[in-house]
């Protein structure tokens, strides 16, 4: 019984990680009581647990995930959606419209058209169906201002942080409301554009250096400087 | 054959580039150059220059090629008609379409493809020079690309040839080398599990050269291997840089 690394060490796949009694978590896999790691991460030990956190990897649907989406098509009684996933999503009229729905009478294209974006929650998933979603529920619904920003999907605990630690402290630096999409997406809405350029600066620095420690204090230093030079841009249009 | 050609190995047993019979070419290796790709790689052997750029999982067109219990792994390997001396005309070839087979059915082991059915990965090799062994660094790039797409793999692949000039045993062998020598063995190894998914033979060994040409190329593998997991790492480790 061993362990090949320490933690949070860098490992590519193929790479043993343990040996013994282990349990195979995320991105690992057991062959002959030997753990390998399957993706590009960082290992992590956790009592008779192995895992890999991926630094990149594909968004695949969760039961109860919110995602962000794109409308690529407008069927009869539905919508497919792209969810940045392997699969498309459907959404179906009858959970976007409350009153009964006649396909002659309403037009769907009125209500969402192709290319609009909606945040909606996932409400079925299995290996032979593609998942379905629903917009219901509060806050869900067609997205109508803000800017989207695409990361990669294994770093959206990363920009959450620790018990949300990290997106309410750039919540409340940039003053702009946050919309994390489970499959890589972020909604971005603030007062100014300035506001919204600041938290995507935030959220790319997230993902480019998610995998090196002290992040939260050298995102909220990276702010307050980017937060200086705007206003010293704005100092200087003033004069000129 | 080879008497009528000059010498493949001169007096001091150096080969044509200098290098000794059990010698690698350079090898320098890239990750992450295409940023449209989900995951790319590019590799320099020798005067070998292969782009490799993968696409997916992903939703499978034409649909009806999508299998209900895996995966579908798509591969194109293919010259640019500037990749050799003559040029070479953009359409597959039929050496090409055989070479696409043979790259993916030794790349599908090393992939789990039952994690996602109804999906597809589309793999696209381009050989921008070519200067013999292109199948082996195509699978050594194209392994890599795959790792760089996130997608989850048992191994990484790592591929070598060995062959036979001027009746010596002899690792990696280069343009002429492979088209005067007398035999060519390229082999694909996932060296973790100590599995090979490419074993081929060209020409005419012995049972003992055979198994000497097989050790040898494995061992090149490996040598690969090392700078496979080297390049890979690079991509992250580099950021780390930039900040301090």
């Amino acid at each position: 019984m061993s362990t090949f690394f320490e933690k949070r060490q860098l490992v590519t796949p193929g790479d043993m990680l343990a040996e013994g009694t282990y349990v195979a978590g995320e991105n690992t896999y057991k062959k002959d009581d030997k753990i390998y790691a399957s993706r590009l991460g960082l290992v992590e030990y956790k009592d008779k647990m192995v895992n890999v956190v991926a630094l990149k990897a594909f968004y695949i649907p969760k039961l109860g995930d919110t995602v962000i989406g794109v409308i690529v098509e407008v069927g009869f009684n539905g919508w497919t959606v792209d969810i940045h996933s392997p699969y498309l999503a459907v959404l179906r009229a009858s959970e976007v419209l409350s009153r009964p729905f006649r396909p002659q009478e309403n037009d769907l294209s009125k209500v969402l058209n192709a290319g609009d974006l909606v945040i909606a929650k996932i409400i079925a998933y299995d290996r032979s169906h593609d998942p379905r979603l629903t917009v219901g529920e509060p806050g869900l619904g067609k997205i109508t201002r803000g800017q989207i920003v695409k990361i990669t999907p294994t770093k959206i605990p990363r920009v959450i942080g620790r018990n949300g630690s990290m997106v309410s402290m750039i919540k409340q630096e940039t003053g702009s409301h946050i919309i994390l999409g489970q499959n890589g997406l972020v909604l971005i809405t603030g007062k100014t554009l300035e506001n919204e350029q600041l938290a995507i600066m935030a959220i790319q620095k997230i993902e480019n250096e998610s995998h090196i420690s002290g992040l939260t204090d050298r995102i909220a230093q990276a702010i307050k400087k980017e937060k200086a030079k705007q206003k010293e841009e704005v100092k200087n249009e003033s004069k000129t | 054959m080879s008497q009528k050609h000059e010498k493949l190995i001169d007096k001091k047993g150096l080969r044509l580039d200098g290098r000794k019979p059990e010698e690698l070419r350079s090898v320098q290796i890239e990750v992450g150059i295409l940023p449209n790709a989900d995951g790319s790689a590019y590799i320099q052997q020798g005067k070998n220059k292969i782009l490799a750029g993968v696409y997916g999982p992903r939703e499978l067109h034409p649909k009806h090629l999508a299998l209900p219990d895996r995966t579908v792994l798509r591969c194109r390997y293919h010259m640019a008609p500037f990749s050799v001396q003559e040029r070479k005309s953009p359409a597959p070839s039929r050496r090409e379409i055989e070479l696409s087979k043979v790259i993916r059915e030794s790349l599908e082991p090393s992939i789990f493809l039952e994690y996602y059915p109804r999906t597809g990965i589309d793999l696209f090799i381009e050989v921008l020079q070519a200067d013999g062994g292109t199948r082996c660094a195509s699978i050594t790039a194209a392994s890599l690309a795959l790792a760089d797409a996130g997608i989850p793999m048992q191994d990484l692949v790592a591929a070598c040839a060995a062959g036979k000039i001027d009746d010596i045993v002899v690792l990696d062998l280069m343009d002429t080398e492979d088209k005067i020598g007398s035999a060519d063995v390229p082999v694909a190894l996932m060296p973790n599990l100590n599995a090979i998914t490419l074993l081929q033979m060209d020409g005419i060994l012995t049972f003992e050269e055979f198994e000497k040409a097989v050790n040898l190329a494995l061992e090149g593998c490996r040598k690969i291997h090392a700078m496979q997991k080297e390049a890979l790492k690079t991509k992250y480790v580099n950021v780390k840089e930039v900040e301090e």
